[in-house]
């Protein structure tokens, strides 16, 4: 029975996503439509593996085999975008953590920014991106510039906010045991806001990636974003699909792993079971 | 000394002309319905809300701030809820710079008296209640305070419960004698507990009557005594229950 039931289970799983394939596959070679516009299913995934491959035989003179295994275009490009994200995030949060957690807890700070805050936090990032080349040129600064500020609002903002939502009791408890401003600071108020910061910076690393993949089109000539924009110009749409696909792997990977994180650094909270 | 509260160009008195001595070593329960000012004579005293006239001493000193030596048990817990169990015990040992040795063995006699051992590595939010007021009541015990403030500590937790850490609260207070100020609107429980109940008024709050517990513990709550007392108290906390709703019943009809 159990065995049964996992696989009617695995079937409701795969039964959409298999089928509109398979309605794809049939529709490429019955040439429905032109290769060209829409590649089969099947032409992707093995553009998908040459792309992954390594270009050239495996030499043990040049170097090890795992050197020589991710040396293929593939593994560049995902190398190339995730280093991108990790510095532009690394420098947007990085920023935007000690600043919202002063904001939050001290009522002056906030003012003094506030205005400010709220006339640049509805601009997209997108938008920065002439001041980014003016500014920066072209290469890795501009991109590092706009993922900054992508992944900078989103924790910024949740951080204030988590910081303000600390329960006032927690802070009467702890003054009440004679805690000072700098424990009341660290050990009460960080922690307590830790959901928000943590959420912020889910929202703000799935900002960076889009921000990433739009500033490697425009700036630089490696990395996922640069790939397809490059594989379109040869009119190669199956590297297209591929490229896009190794974007939402990639995606995938990002949020089941801060999920994973989540859940571990938030064991105590209510939300999270077990 | 007394409390006036400024809202919205409204004032309320929620205390007045309060002359209250406690003694070292007392028992005191403050008993009244809602609204008639204990919690706000007992948030006076820890040092949150300090009076608008008069003087305040604990001590010996003057309350201008909260500190450790008047440590408050409240009745949501107020336990920190991304620490630990032993953590949350440690806490005011940590702050006061305990070096770390002397901290465990204050937290592990402190587990076991209040049968905390076997939770040490868990979360709050995986306790009962009466559990988390457990871990409260060793986290200000941990800090050995001389004044402890209850405010409605087991106001939130079952009959049963509550009676086993009544039980629990007086043998630890035979043990060293802490003075105890314990804010509650269970007649009961203060009889149960207390040296003197302190009765108080509805708005503005004052002192309505001191009435002494002589009975020895522990004490038989089925008692031709008690159940005197019992009778005494009730009467005047209605009284005062009676004002209260007369208040707010003329509060709807205002306002309609």
């Amino acid at each position: 029975m159990a065995a049964a039931g996992r696989i009617a289970g695995f079937v409701r799983w795969v039964a959409v996503p298999a089928a509109i394939l398979l309605a794809w596959e049939a529709v490429s070679r019955l040439g429905w439509v032109t290769p060209l516009i829409l590649p089969s299913p099947s032409a992707v995934a093995l553009r998908w593996w040459s792309y992954l491959l390594p270009m050239k035989p495996y030499d043990p003179s040049a170097g090890s085999w795992l050197a020589w295994a991710i040396s293929g275009e593939l593994p560049h490009d995902v190398l190339a975008s995730l280093t991108r994200i990790a510095v532009g995030f690394g420098l947007g949060a990085g920023l935007a953590l000690p600043l919202g957690l002063l904001m939050g807890a001290r009522p002056v700070i906030y003012e003094l920014f506030n205005p400010l805050l709220q006339v640049l936090r509805p601009i997209p990032p997108i938008a920065y991106i002439p001041l980014a080349i003016l500014w920066f040129g072209l290469g890795n600064p501009p991109a590092y510039f706009l993922i900054s500020l992508g992944a900078f609002f989103p924790v910024l903002m949740n951080t204030i906010a988590g910081v303000r939502a600390v329960d006032a009791i927690y802070l009467r408890a702890a003054r009440n045991l004679g805690a000072g401003e700098w424990t009341l600071f660290w050990r009460i108020m960080v922690p307590a806001a830790m959901p928000y910061v943590l959420t912020g910076i889910r929202v703000g690393i799935g900002v960076a990636f889009i921000v990433v993949i739009v500033a490697e089109m425009i700036a630089v000539n490696s990395g996922l974003g640069y790939r397809i924009l490059e594989a379109r110009e040869y009119f190669w749409s199956d590297k297209v699909i591929a490229g896009m696909i190794t974007i939402g792997l990639c995606g995938l990977a990002i949020d089941i792993g801060m999920s994973r994180l989540n859940r571990w650094l938030l064991r105590w909270h209510r939300g999270v079971e077990g | 000394m007394g409390k006036i509260f400024r809202a919205g160009g409204r004032e309320v008195t929620a205390l007045q002309d309060i002359d209250l001595d406690v003694a070292k070593g007392e028992f005191v329960c403050l008993l009244g319905p809602s609204g008639c000012g204990k919690s706000t004579l007992l948030n006076a005293v820890a040092g949150f809300d300090p009076p608008t006239s008069g003087e305040l001493n604990a001590l010996g000193k003057p309350v201008l701030a909260p500190g450790p030596e008047r440590a408050m048990v409240f009745q949501e817990y107020a336990l920190f809820p991304w620490m630990t169990v032993e953590r949350n015990v440690a806490f005011g040992l940590e702050v006061r710079g305990e070096p770390p040795a002397r901290i465990r063995k204050i937290v592990d006699r402190l587990l076991a008296k209040l049968g905390l051992s076997d939770f040490r590595d868990r979360f709050p939010k995986d306790l009962s209640g009466g559990m988390r007021q457990r871990v409260a009541i060793a986290r200000v015990l941990a800090i050995d305070p001389p004044l402890l403030l209850m405010d409605e500590p087991f106001g939130a937790l079952d009959a049963l419960t509550r009676r086993s850490l009544q039980d629990e609260l007086l043998r630890i207070w035979a043990e060293d004698r802490k003075t105890v100020l314990f804010v509650t609107h269970g007649i009961e429980e203060s009889i149960y507990l207390a040296d003197r109940v302190v009765v108080m008024t509805y708005r503005p709050g004052t002192v309505k009557r001191i009435v002494p517990v002589t009975l020895p513990r522990p004490r038989d709550t089925a008692s031709q005594e008690f159940n005197a007392l019992k009778r005494e108290l009730t009467a005047l906390v209605m009284e005062e229950q009676a004002r209260h709703q007369a208040d707010e019943e003329k509060a709807v009809s205002t306002q309609t």
